[in-house]
C-alpha cells in the first residue's frame, strides 16, 4: 500500500519543485535506485553470512532473491544513468563517470552470480558456494571504487564532470522522498518475490510428498 | 606446523603432478607466446607504445584462467575432492597449497611471457615486474577459489571466466597502472590491499566452498 503512495509522491512532488530543466529530473530517479541497488546488494551478503554462520532455513532463498533485486537495480541504474548521460552530455556512455563504471563491474560480478548458482544442483553446496560468491561483491565493491578511481588517471582525460548536484531544500526534500519511495518499492518488490518463491518451494515439497 | 606440512605436501603433489604430466605449463607458454603475437597484429600502427602495456596484462590475465581452468581438474573428474576433505586437515590448506601451486606455474609462464614482451614491443621496468609479482598473488589466491567454485557446477571451463574477470577489473588497474603511470607506486599499494583482503576471504571461506 504503501508503494502506491510513494510512487504518487513522486511524480506528484518532482514537477513542482525541480526548475533545473527537465533532463536534470532523473537524477530523482537514477541516485535512488543507485542507493537501493547497494542495499540489496549489502542484504543479500548480509543473508548469505547468516547462512554461512548459523544456517538459519531460509537465509539462501532472501540472499538470492535480494541480489535478484539488486542486479534488476543495478541494470536501472545503469539504463537511468545513460539516459542522463546522453540527455546532459550527449553521449550513450561514459567511462569517465565512476559511479556507472563501477555498477557495470557489478553488474557483470552479479550477473555471473546466477550463472554461478544455475549451474550448480539445487542443495547445501549450492547454497553454500552461492553466499560465498555474494560475500565477494560487497568485499569488490570499494576495492572497484578505489581501483575505477585510480584508472582515471590513465585511462582518458577527464572531459565531463560526474558531479551531484548542489541541492535547494525543497530539491533535496524531493530526493529523499524518492530516496524512501525507491527503498519503499524495492522492500515491497523483495517481499513480494520471496513469498513468491517460498510458495513455490512448499508447492514442490507437496507434489513430491504426493508422489 | 603440522598446517604448513599439509601445505606443502599438497602443493609438492601438484607440482609432482605437473611434471610428470606437463599439460598444464606447456600450453600457458604458448598460448602467452602466441598471444602476444595476436597483440602485435591487433595495434594498428599510430597507437600508442603505451597500448601494448594494456595488451600484456590482458594476455597474463587469460593465460591465468587458461591455468586455473585447470587447476581443479585432476581432482573433480575422479572426484578426489571429496576425499581431499575427508582427510584430517584444515580445508583452507587445501586452497592454500592448489594456489602455490597455480602461482609456481604462472610465475613459470611469465618467465617466458615477460622477456618475449621485452623482445616483441618494448622494455619492462623494475615496476612492472613488481606489480607482475604482486598480481600474481592476487590472480591465484582469488582465482583457486573460483575454480573449487566452478569445479562443483556443470558448466566448469565456462563458467571460470565469467567468475574471473570482474574480480580481475582491480588487478589489470593495478598492473596497467603500475607500468604505465611515471610514479605508479599508488597502484602497487592498490594491488597489495587487494592481495591482502581477497587472501584473508579466500582463506576463510574455502571450508565454506568444498563443504555442505
Amino acid at each position: 500500500m504503501l508503494v502506491p503512495v510513494a510512487l504518487a509522491l513522486i511524480f506528484l512532488w518532482v514537477p513542482e519543485d525541480a526548475d533545473q530543466g527537465f533532463s536534470q529530473k532523473i537524477f530523482y530517479f537514477h541516485v535512488p535506485i543507485a542507493i537501493t541497488a547497494y542495499a540489496c546488494f549489502g542484504w543479500g551478503a548480509l543473508k548469505a553470512f547468516l547462512h554461512l554462520w548459523k544456517r538459519p532455513a531460509g537465509a539462501d532463498l532472501e540472499s538470492y532473491v535480494a541480489i535478484h533485486l539488486g542486479v534488476i537495480f543495478g541494470a536501472l541504474t545503469l539504463v537511468t544513468g545513460s539516459i542522463w548521460a546522453r540527455a546532459s552530455w550527449g553521449v550513450w556512455w561514459t567511462w569517465s563517470s565512476q559511479q556507472l563504471v563501477l555498477f557495470l563491474v557489478l553488474f557483470l560480478f552479479y550477473s555471473a552470480y546466477f550463472m554461478l548458482r544455475f549451474s550448480i544442483d539445487p542443495g547445501p553446496a549450492r547454497a553454500n558456494i552461492s553466499a560465498v560468491y555474494a560475500l565477494f561483491g560487497v568485499v569488490l565493491i570499494p576495492v572497484s571504487f578505489l581501483a575505477i578511481r585510480l584508472a582515471e588517471d590513465f585511462i582518458h582525460p577527464v572531459v565531463f564532470n560526474s558531479n551531484g548536484p548542489q541541492m535547494a531544500a525543497s530539491m533535496f526534500f524531493t530526493f529523499c522522498v524518492s530516496l524512501a519511495a525507491m527503498v519503499v518499492l524495492a522492500a515491497a518488490l523483495y517481499r513480494l518475490e520471496l513469498a513468491g518463491k517460498r510458495i513455490d518451494a512448499s508447492l514442490r515439497v507437496l507434489r513430491e510428498a504426493l508422489e | 606446523m603440522s598446517y604448513f606440512t599439509d601445505v606443502a605436501t599438497l602443493a609438492r603433489k601438484d607440482l609432482l603432478l605437473e611434471l610428470r604430466a606437463r599439460d598444464t605449463v606447456p600450453a600457458m607458454l604458448l598460448f602467452v607466446v602466441a598471444a602476444l603475437v595476436v597483440f602485435h597484429f591487433a595495434l594498428p600502427e599510430a597507437s600508442a607504445s603505451l597500448a601494448a602495456y594494456g595488451l600484456l596484462w590482458v594476455a597474463l590475465i587469460f593465460t591465468a584462467i587458461l591455468g586455473l581452468v585447470r587447476a581443479f581438474a585432476a581432482e573433480r573428474d575422479q572426484g578426489l575432492l571429496d576425499a581431499l576433505v575427508l582427510a584430517p586437515c584444515d580445508r583452507s590448506a587445501i586452497w592454500l597449497a592448489k594456489a602455490l601451486a597455480m602461482l609456481a606455474f604462472l610465475v613459470l609462464a611469465e618467465l617466458v611471457a615477460l622477456p618475449a614482451f621485452a623482445i616483441f614491443f618494448s622494455g619492462i621496468d623494475g615496476m612492472t615486474i613488481a606489480g607482475v609479482a604482486l598480481a600474481d598473488l592476487g590472480i591465484c589466491v582469488v582465482g583457486t577459489l573460483l575454480a573449487a567454485m566452478a569445479a562443483a557446477s556443470r558448466a566448469r571451463e565456462l563458467l571460470l571466466p565469467l567468475l574471473f574477470l570482474p574480480l580481475a577489473v582491480p588487478i589489470v588497474v593495478g598492473g596497467v597502472g603500475a607500468s604505465v603511470v611515471e610514479n605508479g607506486g599508488r597502484y602497487l599499494g592498490l594491488l597489495a590491499v587487494y592481495d591482502a583482503i581477497f587472501a584473508i576471504i579466500c582463506w576463510a571461506s574455502f571450508e565454506y566452498v568444498v563443504t555442505e
